[in-house]
């Protein structure tokens, strides 16, 4: 079963098109990265997941309409939208005693335990927190909700590397099982590509780039091309070239490993290089291409 | 539900499909409201400030003024202007809190961005909005009658204490002031005045502040007046006006049996007077118009 299916999702903000034509597809148990420069319309794709935005076109989540059931499809979906919006006014016991009241779902001695991990105290106000113990408190909240599918939007963004690396360790070792799907979207490749199972790239409101990670391992390959190879190389129709230290990098889609070997190290890129290639090659955007 | 067929040995899902899925709708509107009073504490704080004010002013006058007056029926008459003293003073604390709640109610969310918490959650705009008109229109006025009772209780028993032995009893004053009926009255100025006449003035605040994106003070004054101002330009009329001034006012006769006698207090409560008054049942009307349209945009709103 699909955990999110979407057709022709649009969605416009006045001559703005923000969305354009999403067609996307996220089985359950998938740890989908959605990947994208800014305005490229991923917050607008996962606000119309989660129930936030109206859109023209059509979409389920968990079998769901998410505009007109917002409230139910909460049951089983949680999302951090941002950084930083849980009440500044709250008390970390308010907040544990708001979703225990209201989710049935909410797990509360769990979410405790979470806590506990952490130097977070109950009678604490939230404006009294730091930024990364904010979002260990709203993971804590999070993790402790047996939800099908968890939507994380930028959720580390401006938080320094050791929460940020503390929260998807917890996340992928606390969290995470088959029966959950969860989508991320941010721009921090490299701190998440371990973790994901899928990659969408999104530009300019389109799904340009949509592959699981086993198929991105088995069909790109960088090659780091000696210079006296390079005629050669190129003409196996690299889909990106960068300068790197020692040489050219040659990115390249479905060439076969044996044949790549004899012009240098073989590799499988990164997705950060992976991006960089795919949105060089979209139309209009030649500025990224190979040089 | 669960009619897949595949044969997958895992069984959490099936776990999760039965799971309790629902919490009764009264439970999610009592953390609601709960989550407003833990939010806005001058709902309570206010009125009590004025209580404890009152008292200390009170213990000071029957101390100090009501000693000094040798004439019993005088000493009486000195030490009872407080008790409707304390009434209006905690009563209009409690509409001013009201006002500024209301304005800030679905307004402060989008401001703190935490509405994007409030929505990972399962509680309809439906709940959040009723939970919120429901701290103008019950909780303020309960709160209101409870802390005026109990002042007034405080107040008489501080004058008993203080006047013990001077002719003066506590039961005479109680006898004097008719406490229970004024309670009474009280209760009845609060349901019909405060919660059901006052309702569409706490949605019209409510719907601002959904919608404005700023200063929902002046959203919430200026097109009122903007009305007013065309109408009187216009037509060199003054019904909006005054319309508005009646709504404001407390719509004495639609309250108040016309010709009753403000002697008599009891004459006041004329619930089928005022229940068959068209003002009461507009404005109500009006309200529930007031609190959809807030409950639709909260929907389509996000951070600002």
């Amino acid at each position: 079963m699909a955990c999110i299916e979407a057709r022709g999702l649009r969605k416009a903000f006045g001559a703005t098109v923000a969305l354009d034509g999403v067609n996307l597809r996220v089985e359950e148990g998938r740890i989908l990265g959605l990947i994208g420069p800014n305005g490229a319309g991923k917050t607008t794709a996962l606000n119309a997941i989660l129930g936030l935005t109206p859109y023209q076109g059509e979409l389920k989540v968990l079998e769901r309409d998410p505009w007109s059931e917002r409230d139910q499809l909460m049951r089983d979906v949680c999302f951090i939208a941002d950084v930083a919006v849980l009440p500044r006014w709250a008390r970390v016991s308010h907040l544990l005693d708001y979703v225990a009241g209201v989710h049935p779902r909410f797990d509360r001695a769990k979410a405790e335990g979470f806590l506990a991990k952490t130097t977070i105290r109950r009678g604490s106000r939230v404006r009294e927190l730091s930024k990364g113990m904010v979002t260990q408190l709203h993971l804590a909240l999070v993790m402790a909700i047996d939800a099908r599918l968890l939507v994380l939007d930028e959720p580390t963004l401006g938080l320094d590397i050791l929460y940020r690396k503390q929260f998807y360790d917890s996340l992928l070792n606390d969290y995470f099982d088959r029966n959950r799907t969860i989508v991320v979207a941010t721009h921090q490749v490299e701190e998440i590509e371990h973790v994901l199972t899928d990659v969408m790239f999104i530009d300019r409101g389109r799904i340009v780039f949509d592959r699981s990670m086993e198929e991105v391992e088995s069909r790109y390959l960088e090659v780091m091309v000696r210079p006296e190879q390079a005629a050669a190389a190129r003409a196996l129709k690299p889909m990106h070239q960068r300068q790197a230290i020692g040489g050219s990098v040659l990115l390249f889609d479905g060439v076969d490993r044996q044949q790549l070997a004899a012009l240098g190290d073989v590799r499988t890129p990164g997705i950060a290089d992976l991006f960089v290639a795919v949105m060089g090659n979209q139309p209009g955007q030649a500025q990224g291409a190979a040089q | 539900m669960n009619t897949q067929t595949n044969a997958i040995p895992e069984s959490p899902r099936v776990s999760q499909v039965t799971a309790p899925a629902a919490i009764p709708a009264t439970r999610r509107m009592y953390w609601s409201v709960q989550r407003e009073l833990w939010e806005s504490r001058s709902i309570y704080i206010a009125p009590l400030a004025v209580a404890a004010l009152t008292l200390v002013g009170h213990l000071i006058a029957t101390i100090g003024r009501a000693m000094s007056v040798t004439n019993l029926p005088q000493r009486g008459a000195i030490l009872e202007e407080h008790y409707s003293f304390a009434e209006f003073a905690i009563m209009g604390t409690t509409f001013v809190v009201a006002v500024f709640y209301c304005l800030d109610a679905l307004h402060g969310e989008r401001r703190d961005r935490s509405i994007l918490f409030w929505k990972s959650l399962p509680v309809s705009d439906l709940t959040t909005v009723l939970s919120k008109a429901a701290i103008p229109l019950v909780v303020l006025p309960l709160l209101t009658f409870a802390i005026t009772v109990l002042t007034q209780l405080i107040m008489l028993l501080m004058s008993a204490a203080v006047l013990l032995g001077s002719g003066l009893s506590a039961a005479t004053l109680w006898t004097q002031l008719s406490l229970p009926q004024a309670w009474l009255m009280l209760l009845y100025h609060l349901v019909t005045v405060h919660a059901l006449w006052y309702a569409p003035i706490f949605g019209w605040l409510l719907l601002v502040s959904a919608w404005a994106r700023r200063a929902p003070v002046l959203w919430a004054a200026v097109p009122l007046f903007a009305i007013a101002l065309v109408e009187k330009i216009a037509f060199n009329t003054t019904h909006f006006a005054a319309m508005l001034g009646n709504r404001m006012g407390g719509g004495a006769e639609a309250v108040m049996a016309p010709g009753s006698s403000p002697m008599d207090p009891m004459t006041h409560l004329t619930p089928g007077h005022f229940l068959s008054s068209a003002g009461l049942w507009i404005g109500l009307a009006m309200a529930a118009v007031f609190l959809a349209a807030a409950v639709r945009l909260r929907r389509y709103q996000g951070p600002i």
